[in-house]
């Protein structure tokens, strides 16, 4: 009973200041369409310069293989002197150069050298390109061999399967992790402040003296801004599936348990954000600096957590978002995969529990 | 006029770094934000665990596999006995890569004819897939350059000759730290600036400070100084440290460099004070904060190149300040790209910054609720 007037007045605060409402269902609809269209890692039409210094059939041959690409944008370009401004620019991001000697080396032994040169500077992007030009020039290689009735040009043959993704396209993994960064920065940006604002305003020494315990006012804080985040989570999903056509071979409760589970350990942190501060300003500008940035680099959503030192990946475990994404990566495009999902949902359990205890001990009827 | 915004500044220094916490939050998280940042953004991949399921008992399939294990992006973590096995080891990503290699390998190899090799890759993170799948291709290529020459059959026709300019070794980390450098720049200086006038208005102070003979213009100044000065002093920091302890090199002139900085410090610091002066309660200032970084860091290239975006929201990132100055940033540091190259860069941050001090400057006076 008492319970129920603490979430009564929790609502009506909520309805006071919309903020909180824009919190949970624009920030959502804001961020995933800025994310969903902004986030890709798919480099298409990519600019490059073809150098080609003497025009003959064989280097129509090998350049046309960049004309039919979707992956190149070729520029043809005739001395090398304005290939590389274009490169030093940023007009082109790669430069293919033909020497004048192309056909004639073309039959003798050892071939032809082919010079490749990309801008570093991105070199995940630089890497990727390179790949796309290694592609033409095999493709090139094999139409040659097959031309010149000889044996095939390479004796083993790569085919590649790529599972769960088969069209390696980046939204498909991006959605769902962004879901997560988005429940991370609603979690802690709706309950960040809600505590120290009632110490800020004396309210909470109001509340003392009431016979509420602190344990109620604690669930009286969860319950309105849990199910306000629930609300983001299922539009964040819906937009997901059908605005951006990711697919979600999992089943729905078994998402909805895990976004569950992870909204209460990121409203517990704000939670224990909000108690320990008890001064808005404060506990916003730790909500800053800890929800948004970590939870975008550290979590495994873009940055593969396996290849980092060993040292930051220890840090990783520290974050709630880490377990989230594997999760909803797996749900949504692997399906419901067990042995992911219960490791996962304990840790998010053990978090949830963690920062709820900690924020209920540090919660006392108690003024300093 | 001087001495009175002399006055709103220390007492804003004071309002900001009093409180030991406050202080703490705005000194201490970007410093090891940026060291831990620095090691764990990066798009390169290694020691990635991979199964081997080897039906071949031949001499060639050994080559190739020792090929794999041999490379520090790999690490062999179990060898398969039966294609049933590889399913699980995928789904739970115990491994990324499973390289398959049929019984007629090496047999196929010897007697001249094409073999193929499957490779399964997790596609959870396709980023990650496109990177192992140019390991792969690269381990291939050597491989089937290798068994040419044995072969002593005839070798390629044309060979590629790849170079990466600006960055041989294609380190992502080279291109990920000078991006920090504009992330934490950016994030320190909205922490600054994005409660302050919030703060005042929830507490009433700020009515206060308007009946008070301060021109708004004085107040803009008071507010908007010490924002900047934080914010100059804290990227000087990260600056040092990207050089000294990420050893990135900074080829291009300082000068450069800090006519940025300061032109992107203007837009950052009048962008906060714009959300700080239309917010009413610190809540909404927050909100409003996060409104704000978030597109930002997405939008501006940090991670994900703004080609690859579509055409409509390449539009919409000329609105953002910190992509001027990433281009900026990168461009000095690994490039060396002289001012003149980069002059396009300097004046829309400038202009956002001025447009967004005017703009607070208005909302001080005819945003009173």
């Amino acid at each position: 009973m008492r319970l129920r007037g603490l979430i009564h007045k929790e609502f009506y605060q909520i309805l006071r200041d919309p903020s909180s409402i824009a919190i949970a269902f624009l920030l959502p609809v804001v961020l995933l369409l800025v994310f969903g269209y902004g986030v890709s890692l798919d480099a298409e039409h990519v600019p490059v310069a073809l150098v080609v210094e003497q025009p003959d059939a064989d280097t129509a041959g090998f350049t046309g293989g960049f004309e039919q690409s979707r992956y190149f944008q070729p520029v043809v370009m005739r001395d090398m002197h304005e290939a590389e401004q274009a490169l030093m620019s940023r007009r082109v991001s790669a430069v293919v150069h033909l020497r004048a000697d192309f056909a004639r080396r073309l039959r003798q032994p050892g071939g032809a050298p082919v010079q490749v040169i990309v801008n570093g500077v991105d070199a995940n992007t630089g890497r990727l390109i390179l790949g796309y030009i290694q592609g033409v020039w095999q493709k090139w290689l094999a139409r040659r061999a097959l031309e010149t009735g000889e044996t095939l040009g390479a004796p083993v043959r790569l085919e590649s399967r790529v599972w769960f993704n088969s069209e390696l396209r980046s939204r498909n993994f991006l959605v769902p992790g962004l879901i997560a960064i988005i429940m991370t920065l609603i979690g802690a940006l709706l309950t960040a402040l809600v505590m120290a604002r009632e110490w800020e305003r004396g309210t909470m020494e109001a509340l003392m003296v009431t016979p509420v315990t602190m344990r109620e006012v604690l669930v009286g804080k969860l319950v309105p801004y849990f199910l306000l985040g629930m609300g983001g989570m299922a539009l964040s999903v819906a937009m997901g599936v059908w605005l951006f056509g990711v697919p979600l071979r999992g089943s729905l409760w078994v998402l909805f348990g895990a976004a569950a589970l992870f909204l209460l350990a990121a409203l517990g942190m704000g939670l224990l954000i909000s108690t320990v501060a008890k001064n808005q300003f404060v506990a916003g500008q730790v909500a800053i600096i800890t929800t948004f940035l970590p939870a975008f680099i550290l979590s495994g959503f873009i940055f593969d957590i396996g290849s980092m030192p060993p040292v930051v990946q220890w840090l990783t475990y520290l974050l709630a978002a880490r377990y989230f994404v594997a999760m909803l990566q797996t749900i949504f495009l692997a399906g419901d995969v067990w042995s992911v999902i219960w490791p996962n949902a304990l840790a998010l359990a053990v978090m949830a529990a963690f920062f709820l205890g900690v924020s209920r001990r540090k919660l006392r009827k108690r003024l300093e | 006029m001087l001495p009175r915004i002399l006055a709103l500044m220390i007492k804003e220094f004071l309002a900001l770094l009093k409180d030991k916490r406050s202080r703490t939050v705005v000194f201490v998280p970007p410093i090891l934000q940026l060291l831990v940042f620095g090691y764990a953004a990066t798009f390169d991949l290694n020691r990635i665990p991979f199964a081997v399921y080897n039906e071949d008992p031949g001499p060639a399939s050994r080559d190739l596999v020792a090929r794999f294990a041999g490379s520090p992006n790999f690490r062999e973590v179990a060898v398969l006995a039966h294609q049933k096995q590889i399913s699980p080891l995928v789904d739970t990503k115990r491994v990324l890569l499973v390289l398959h290699i049929g019984p007629t390998f090496s047999r196929d190899l010897f007697g001249g004819r094409s073999a193929p090799v499957q490779v399964i890759l997790d596609g959870r993170n396709s980023n990650t897939a496109a990177v192992l799948l140019s390991y792969v291709n690269t381990i291939m290529t050597g491989f089937n350059l290798g068994w040419q020459e044995r072969a002593g059959g005839a070798t390629a026709q044309a060979r590629l000759e790849t170079r990466a300019w600006f960055n041989p070794n294609l380190v992502s980390r080279w291109f990920i730290v000078p991006g920090i450098v504009g992330l934490l720049t950016l994030v320190v200086t909205t922490l600054v600036t994005a409660l302050s006038v919030a703060r005042e208005r929830e507490q009433g102070t700020f009515d206060q400070l308007l009946v008070t003979p301060f021109r708004p213009g004085e107040i803009l100044l008071g507010k908007a100084l010490p924002g900047f000065i934080i914010g100059l002093f804290e990227a000087t920091l990260i600056i040092l440290l990207a050089v000294l302890w990420f050893q990135i090199p900074l080829r291009g002139s300082l000068l450069t460099l800090y006519a940025g900085l300061l032109c992107f410090l203007l837009s950052t610091v009048g962008m906060g004070l714009m959300i700080s002066s239309l917010a009413v309660t610190q809540q909404q200032g927050l909100l409003g904060a996060f409104l704000f970084l978030v597109p930002c860091i997405i939008l501006s290239g940090f991670a994900t190149p703004i080609a690859n975006m579509p055409d409509w929201v390449q539009q919409i990132t000329y609105l953002d300040p910190l992509r001027y100055f990433l281009i900026i940033l990168r461009g000095v540091f690994l490039q060396g790209t002289p001012f003149h190259l980069l002059a396009d860069q300097f004046w829309p941050m400038a202009l956002i910054g001025v447009v967004n001090l005017l703009l607070a400057g208005y909302l001080f006076r005819h945003r009173l609720y």
